[in-house]
């Protein structure tokens, strides 16, 4: 067995460097392949953290009446907290309401000035993890034993937009998924039929192989051996071309990607993307000779 | 030893290539398959080699009917033949060494037993001197000595030889030809398909005479009549 093993080994190296033409289209083409695995996996991220930031900015406003304390609103959003549902509660006092305001509208300062004892600006500001979960978060505050504290939830002001969001978030990781699917199946497709070509070139020698008395698996083996090759070699130079790429590129792109720091991305996740790497080229070198190679085993 | 009993091959869609074919071939023996170009003799050597299959009648080696052994299990029928061919089928990503090694290799033989086969076989077949050629960087006789030396490494029960001077030279023919002899004396079958009346007179040994896929003459020590 062990030598049966060694003797694979060594001739799938030896066919490996023999074969130095179609062994090096198969590790270009593998390298696009790889490639463009990493892209959609750097792609994943950046939807994911673009979308993150997009709903980071949706919320709720709770409003409270004017005889409401901040002991009895602190009491509340405690409650609040408790849920599940909720992401995130943030109590904005009284003060703060209003210098929000005139920061927002300027034309009011005279108004607010006139009014600021007889309103409460007090609010809580309440982000939910899900978009479809503020109208419950509504509904459930309008009711007892909230209800009489509360002057006002905005939700029914900012539904429209909030669904909105929320639907361009969804489209954007419905089309991000398509996106993928196609950009993997032309990645396969791609890999496949260079070893596929790879391996018609060599249909006369397997042919032999298997006239000279040869088991399928020891005509095999020497193609998973240089399919392994390959995918280690061109996962090797993508991660080299990546790391070069994103070291130099992410200064210029942060702004452009709302803050996402490529290299910072691709260090952190320096693992993953190298075993993605090589998942990828390994596995799709292993099964396309796999898949390629049967039908000329039938001698 | 081997048994072709009734062997009709007919390849699609209705071209009849053997007809209703029989004989048999002992241990030890030298056969010559004669007949003209498309009479039948590679597709004969073909459905020992189980390349083919007969579309009727049954073909035994060692009692056993070829045709029912399954296709993993085949190599090991392989492993008991050895074949030469017209155009070589060497590997040409190998060199003359690994060529011949590799059937060891296949049968499973130790690395002790390669290093110390190999360059024997070589050097009866005269190539020791360029066991690290490619296939490429030899002559047609070079190349053809390569594939007798590998269809002989792992002493097999029979060789068939399919035209192996079709693409030789005189002198050449006459060198594998003595090759073939001296492994026929050692104690391989030899099946020899050819279409050269010399090479056959000169042998004085069996002669099958196929015609338009029939048998038409089986004759011990026959010669070359069409």
């Amino acid at each position: 067995m062990f030598t049966l093993l060694k003797r694979i080994i060594t001739a799938g190296l030896l066919a490996f460097k023999r074969q130095g033409g179609l062994t090096l289209a198969t590790v270009f083409v593998l390298i696009m392949t790889v490639s463009l695995a990493t892209c959609l996996y750097t792609f994943h991220y950046l939807t994911q953290f673009v979308i993150s930031q997009i709903q980071e900015k949706v919320d709720i406003s709770v409003y409270f009446k004017r005889d409401a304390s901040e002991e009895e609103i602190l009491k509340i959003k405690d409650e609040i907290a408790k849920f599940p549902e909720i992401k995130e509660v943030r109590y904005i006092p009284h003060e703060k309401g209003i210098e929000d305001l005139l920061k927002k509208h300027p034309e009011l300062k005279e108004s607010v000035e006139e009014t600021k004892d007889i309103l409460n600006l007090a609010s809580l500001n309440i982000k939910a993890v899900q978009s479809f979960q503020y109208a419950a978060i509504s509904q459930f505050l309008e009711k007892e034993p909230f209800k009489e504290f509360i002057e006002k939830v905005d939700y029914y002001e900012r539904k429209p937009i909030i669904e909105k969001v929320f639907s361009l978030t969804g489209k954007i990781n419905q089309t991000g998924f398509i996106l993928s699917l196609v950009l993997a199946a032309v990645a396969f497709l791609l890999t496949f039929n260079q070893i596929k070509i790879a391996i018609f070139n060599l249909k006369e020698e397997i042919a032999i192989q298997r006239l000279v008395g040869a088991s399928n698996w020891f005509i095999r083996g020497p193609f998973l051996i240089q399919g392994m090759i390959s995918g280690i070699l061109a996962s090797l130079i993508s991660l080299f071309i990546f790391s070069f790429l994103f070291y130099f590129l992410s200064p210029k792109l942060v702004d452009l990607l709302s803050g996402f720091d490529l290299f910072a991305f691709f260090k952190k996740n320096f693992y993953p993307i190298f075993i993605i790497q090589l998942l990828t080229g390994m596995g799709l070198a292993i099964f396309s000779s796999l898949v390629a190679i049967r039908k000329y085993l039938k001698i | 030893m081997i048994r072709f009993q009734n062997i009709t091959k007919i390849y699609p869609p209705n071209c009849l290539t053997l007809d209703d074919v029989s004989f048999e071939i002992e241990e030890k023996e030298f056969v010559s398959i004669v007949g003209k170009s498309g009479a039948g003799k590679t597709t004969l050597l073909k459905l020992l080699l189980v390349e083919e299959k007969p579309t009727k009648g049954r073909i035994f080696f060692k009692d056993q009917d070829i045709n029912k052994i399954k296709r993993s299990k085949l190599p090991y029928l392989r492993r008991k033949i050895g074949a030469v061919f017209q155009d070589y089928k060497l590997f040409p990503t190998k060199t003359v060494y690994e060529n011949v090694a590799y059937v060891l290799q296949v049968i499973g033989a130790s690395d002790k037993e390669i290093v110390h086969d190999v360059p024997e076989v070589l050097e009866i077949v005269g190539l020791a001197d360029k066991k690290d050629n490619f296939p490429c960087q030899l002559s047609g006789g070079e190349c053809q000595r390569v594939a007798i030396a590998r269809a002989l490494i792992h002493r097999p029960d029979v060789i068939l030889a399919d035209e192996p001077t079709g693409n030789l030279d005189p002198y050449n023919t006459a060198e594998i030809l003595r090759l073939l002899l001296n492994i026929n004396d050692l104690g391989t079958t030899i099946i020899l398909a050819t279409h050269n009346k010399e090479i056959v007179n000169s042998l004085k040994k069996r002669v099958i005479t196929l015609e338009d896929g029939k048998i038409v003459r089986d004759e011990e020590k026959g010669r070359f009549i069409l």
